[in-house]
């Protein structure tokens, strides 16, 4: 693994915050920033760190390029010969398993578009986790465009966590535009947890799902912005099968002069159940806009859109104030409780 | 203990000018006050006022001779508990949170245990329940007096806490608030229960935003007739 000490302390630092890692063991109780690759370690030694330390399929990219990748008996991890990307297939009945894909970016003006295909077989149950950093000081902006698309075959079952974040001193902007499409075959399920918390720039976040007979789709989306930060966040799920369903439920932060749109249509051609809800906290001059769509082709299906947006409820911040909290602690209780 | 100086309240296009008219009270340390009198008479505004979660038009508040007219809701905290008559319901926040968070430390989960306990809610059920509104009326009731009660104050303001609590949890209740009295915690509940109206050393009856009258149970019970048994 031949990087830079700049990416090493990047990709620390994204490893670090995506707190999913040491969970699965791949820093193994390790204080991530003490760990050969933070402290510049010999190539063999930090080689030795990252294969004891994570078993698991993965693949890591620095800057462009894949820095590690390792594919275990059940799930191959292969790079993509046309494109930039990867092809990941989990073999049918795959249990207990996580795939990891993490991403760092620390250089300034970079702009890449990244496609990874995952299929997955027929009674698989696994976890994706995919995170991207971005770490800007820079004067140009830099852009990660991850495209996802998800086989899911029948009586599968996935979980795909996917966090982003930006940090970074410089004034380039720190651009994530994630596409995630899901295909749900009969009776299969995914569960897609998408998370941005804070430091990036611009973001539009597409979601497409078309869901067969008897799937399920839960999508638990959070989001926080500020200063003059955009996030677009677009969904549009296909119920196609009979008795399909999807939980499509945002939280979102908007702060100081940030704008936010959050735009869900539910398409409902058969008989099925489907429902958005768009959750969001305004604070200061921020401007959330929420779109529901709700399109039903016949009268079995069934379709419901929450959307509440409003500021810091101020029944919540005072109760906690009669519990000894100040003013701003309570806000942030009420926003990390809310982001939960 | 607590003493009220001519507070008065009025807001915009209320139905009537003032919600609170010219009150003024003591309450001694250590006593347990009971505040009764027909919905909208001021009650919970009254209560809201102590805590400084409502500004008075007029008027002055002392605490131990302090004035705390002007203290924020957290300055009064540190003395001051308050159970609220509608509970306050969150996204995302445990009751563990909760209990840890009026603890004003990180408490172990069988130390909040205790004061789930007291409500009568088992903590292996609740302690990491969301408070959201998935939660009954009740048992968001029950979670607010235990919040309160994990609270390390001098003076414990409980609005109408029977509301919504079933007969056995009721009993509970009340050997609750004789055990505050046996440590000299200074009470006052605004309560429409017989039950509770009996241990107070002194009733206030409001009506219109005004004091009608106040005095010992014996004195004021038998004015009272809207009290229910
Ligand atoms: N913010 C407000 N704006 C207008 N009117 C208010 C406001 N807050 C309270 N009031 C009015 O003040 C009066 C007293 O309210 P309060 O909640 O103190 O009554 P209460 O005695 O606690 O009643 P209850 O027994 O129903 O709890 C009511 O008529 C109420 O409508
Ligand atoms: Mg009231």
């Amino acid at each position: 693994m031949n990087l830079t000490d700049e990416e090493k302390q990047i990709f620390c630092e994204v490893l670090a915050e995506n707190d999913i890692l040491r969970e699965s063991g791949a820093w193994q109780g390790e204080d991530e920033r003490a760990s050969p690759v933070a402290t510049g370690a010999s190539d063999a030694a930090r080689k030795r760190s990252f294969r004891l330390a994570y078993k698991g399929a993965y693949n890591f990219r620095v800057n462009g390029k894949s820095v590690g990748r390792n594919s275990t008996k059940n799930i191959d991890v292969k790079p993509k010969t046309d494109r930039s990307g990867l092809d990941i297939t989990i073999k049918p009945g795959t249990k207990n398993e996580q795939v990891h894909i993490p991403v760092a970016i620390s250089a300034t003006g970079i702009k890449e578009a990244v496609y990874n295909d995952f299929y997955i077989g027929d009674n698989a149950e696994v976890t994706i986790i995919a995170g991207c950093g971005i770490y800007n000081c820079g004067p140009t902006d830099s852009v990660h465009d991850g495209i996802h698309r998800f086989y899911v075959g029948k009586n599968a079952k996935i979980k795909y966590i996917e966090k982003h974040y930006g940090f970074g001193p410089g004034r380039g902007g720190k651009i994530l535009n994630p596409v995630t499409e899901v295909h749900l075959q009969e009776n299969s399920e995914a569960s897609l947890e998408l998370e941005q918390i804070k430091g990036v720039d611009s973001t539009i976040r597409k979601t497409t799902a078309d869901l067969d007979k008897n799937t399920k789709l839960i999508v638990k989306e959070r989001l926080f912005t500020h200063g003059r930060q955009t996030a677009e966040s677009i969904y549009e799920v296909a119920l196609n099968g009979k008795d399909s369903t999807t939980d499509i439920a945002s939280r979102s932060i908007a702060q100081d002069l940030s704008k936010q749109s959050f735009k869900a249509t539910i398409i409902g051609n058969n008989k099925c159940r489907g429902h958005s809800e768009c959750d969001a906290i305004l604070m200061d001059e921020a401007e959330v806009h929420a779109i529901p769509a709700l399109d039903a082709k016949t009268k079995d299906a069934e379709l419901i859109h929450e959307a509440a947006i409003g500021k810091i409820a101020s029944d919540q911040i005072k109760k906690l104030m009669t519990l000894g909290l100040t003013k701003k602690q309570a806000e942030s209780k009420i926003i990390n409780g809310f982001l939960h | 203990m607590l003493e009220l100086k001519d507070i008065s309240c009025s807001v915009k296009g209320g139905s009537r000018g003032k919600i609170l008219d010219h009150i003024s009270l003591r309450i001694k340390k250590g006593s347990f006050t009971v505040i009764t009198g027909p919905n909208g008479s001021g009650k919970s505004t009254l209560a809201d006022i102590i805590m400084g979660i409502k500004t008075p038009t007029t008027g002055k508040i002392f605490l131990e001779s302090r004035d705390i007219t002007n203290q924020t809701i957290t300055e009064r905290a540190e003395d001051i508990a308050y159970s609220f008559q509608q509970p306050v319901k969150f996204k995302g926040i445990t009751v563990y949170d909760l209990l840890n968070i009026a603890s004003g430390e990180l408490i172990a989960p069988e130390e909040a245990s205790k004061h789930l306990k007291k409500v009568g809610l088992n903590p292996e059920d609740y302690l990491t329940r969301e408070i959201n509104d998935k939660l009954s009326g009740g048992e968001l009731k029950r979670i607010e007096i235990a919040s309160v009660l994990a609270r390390p104050a001098k003076l414990f303001i409980f609005d109408e806490p029977e509301a919504g609590i079933d007969l056995w949890s009721f009993d509970n209740l009340i050997k609750i608030f004789k055990k505050l009295k046996k440590e000299q915690k200074t009470i006052i509940i605004i309560s429409h229960q017989e039950k509770i109206l009996k241990l107070a050393d002194e009733i206030i009856i409001l009506e219109k935003g005004k004091i009608k009258s106040k005095g010992t149970p014996s004195e004021i019970l038998p004015q009272i007739k809207g009290a229910k048994p």
